[in-house]
């Protein structure tokens, strides 16, 4: 029983984004949308079916979608900027991993006797939220310049860096959890945070795509890089701008998730990158590069953490969970192919 | 030398590609308000010849003198800050962004300058680029919609009417019609005779003699990678360039290849 409403579930979201092969194109937010509506009815439905109570109406449910989502929302947020110049990003699961390891080590409390720098303990909050960030912008500034002045794939440059983070993060204490942070680093997690965290940063660099000359650049460069190149834009460095931000929310949602948790490990963040281009891909934004947005993502987000909370809740086994996630995701590239097909065959 | 009408010239401009020549020294002047065309067979250096006076490669040996000066094209821009634009057969437009997007791309209108950050002025470039148009005699339906959904002789026309529109100084266009119907190249026949109304020089890469003799002054032949000749489009006929295209003096018939 449990299988087969499951296939069920995978279905509408790959409609959603084929809906839109439509004659007057709708645009891909709108039609996120509805798919997030369906997929949240369905499991309504199911809920009362299966389980004898409401699947939405449940305050509790809903706030834990919400911060599920809003954690890995807040990378997905990067990815989708990375996504839309045409490349990718692997590594942004394993940054959460090495910088919540290096973030909480300056965040320890003096208290603690086996903090990892005995000497740098009981340090105001920004401290280690700087230098997780520089953690992050470092990785991400690494990526960029390689994928821009080697011209190695994003695909390569970034797998190399997912797998050199995760080494990091396991040197860095030995493979030892970080624990022990002082109040005001773990009240970054705390009750609603993550979320206007992930809200801000979303609505943030939602009007930094569509206002302003960096948004433009970087449809530009994933729609046709030569084009882009030969317009004067520096590519070059734009993507080094691009790949830099996306490490840098990585290393945001890591801050985030150690304060939530109040330790560090560094196995953090494993799967990440995959969820977030999941949510990323779900909501419209095109893997070929040159189409999608921030409001698509936030949605492709929700309907992610709606699927991820309706399973859970009808009490699906985790292992299924993951084989089905990794379903969605290849629904949702596969809908994104045969949408550029419809796309080319129309012009 | 400013003094002489001389718009661009070229002394000796060489192109390896490692071993292949693909040009070898041309020696290439445009007179002010004056359009050529450029003409050859494929693999003849045309279109290295155009990459070299655009910026986007840089050449091998020899020298570029604009407008009375010389100079060296670091990248496309360069050669677009001294105002020489050049539409390029497929690579010049974002198939995801719209129309005044594309006309500006690179150079886009703010509001203040915050750097990459910096605030698009919309409103400015659609009416800009409306004017842009509209001097160009192109129209297009929806300024809004994505190049992507429109067909090639409205791209076209778009990118034409970008190099138009801050063209100060030259315009070069490699095949602008290579790809279009009869129609839309009538459309774009139209563009440059209105260029050259307006005296704006213009370097035209073409394939079709037809069209060249239409609308050019003087024909430069390109073959293998030399300049083989410069004929007066009005002195000569297609025998002749189509004898210098193919390095045969005589016998060729009117209804060769290229005509």
């Amino acid at each position: 029983m449990a299988e087969r409403t499951v296939t069920n579930q995978a279905e509408p979201v790959a409609a959603v984004a084929t809906v839109e092969g439509g004659k007057r194109q709708r645009s891909h937010e709108l039609n996120a949308l509805i798919g997030l509506v369906g997929i949240a009815l369905i499991f309504e439905i199911l809920g009362w079916i299966f389980q004898g109570q409401s699947f939405l109406f449940n305050t509790q449910r809903l706030s834990i979608i919400i911060l599920q989502v809003a954690v890995v929302g807040i990378i997905a947020i990067g990815v989708t900027q990375v996504i839309i110049t045409g490349g990718i990003d692997l590594s942004s699961g394993s940054i959460v991993g090495l910088t919540a390891m290096v973030a909480m080590s300056f965040a320890q409390v003096g208290t603690y006797p086996r903090a990892v720098y005995p000497n740098l303990t009981d340090l105001p909050v920004v401290i280690p939220v700087l230098i997780g960030l520089s953690v992050g912008l470092a990785a991400g500034f690494i990526n960029g310049a390689l994928i821009a002045y080697t011209r190695i794939p994003p695909f390569i440059a970034t797998l190399g860096m997912m797998v050199t983070a995760r080494g990091a993060a396991k040197w860095y204490t030995r493979g030892q959890p970080v624990s022990f942070p002082t109040d005001s680093f773990a009240a970054i997690g705390q009750g609603m945070t993550p979320v206007i965290i992930f809200l801000a940063i979303a609505a943030l660099f939602h009007v930094a795509l569509k206002y302003t000359v960096y948004g433009k650049h970087t449809y530009a460069i994933g729609s046709n890089e030569s084009a882009a190149r030969v317009s004067g834009i520096s590519v070059e460095r734009h993507l080094i701008l691009v790949y830099s931000i996306a490490g840098v929310l990585a290393a945001l949602a890591g801050i985030v998730i150690a304060s939530r948790g109040l330790t560090a490990q560094a196995g953090m963040g494993v799967m990440y990158e995959l969820q977030a281009i999941a949510m990323a891909v779900i909501g419209g934004v095109s893997l070929s590069g040159g189409r999608g947005s921030i409001v698509g993502t936030v949605i492709g987000a929700a309907i992610f953490g709606v699927i991820i909370s309706g399973f859970t809740f009808l009490r699906l086994s985790a292992y299924y969970q993951e084989m089905i996630m990794g379903a969605i995701i290849v629904a949702a590239v596969v809908a994104d192919v045969y949408r550029q097909r419809y796309r080319t065959s129309a012009r | 030398m400013a003094s002489d009408g001389i718009v661009l010239k070229t002394e000796g401009l060489t192109k390896y590609y490692g071993g292949v020549h693909a040009l070898e020294d041309a020696d290439f002047t445009l007179q002010e308000g004056e359009h050529v065309a450029i003409v050859g067979d494929n693999g003849a250096g045309k279109s290295t010849f155009v990459r070299q006076i655009t910026g986007v490669e840089q050449p091998t040996a020899g020298k570029i003198f604009f407008d009375g000066k010389e100079v060296t094209f670091g990248s496309p821009i360069d050669a677009r800050d001294v105002g020489i634009e050049a539409v390029f057969q497929n690579l010049a437009l974002a198939d995801d962004l719209d129309v005044p997007s594309n006309i500006f791309l690179g150079r886009e209108e703010t509001y203040f300058n915050l750097g990459p950050f910096s605030f698009l002025n919309e409103k400015k470039m659609y009416k800009r680029s409306m004017e842009a148009l509209e001097r160009t005699g192109v129209k297009i339906p929806n300024l809004r919609n994505n190049i992507a959904n429109m067909s090639g002789g409205q791209r076209q026309c778009v990118a034409i009417s970008r190099a138009a529109s801050f063209a100060s100084k030259l315009i070069i266009m490699d095949e602008p019609t290579a790809a279009l119907g009869v129609q839309e190249t009538t459309q774009v026949e139209n563009i440059i005779r209105g260029l050259k109304k307006q005296g704006i020089p213009l370097i035209l890469v073409s394939h079709n003699l037809r069209q060249v003799f239409n609308l050019v002054d003087k024909i430069w032949v390109f073959r293998r990678g030399k300049i083989a000749g410069m004929l007066e489009a009005d002195k000569t006929d297609g025998n002749e360039v189509v004898s210098l295209i193919t390095g045969v003096k005589t016998g060729v018939h009117e209804n060769a290849s290229y005509i």
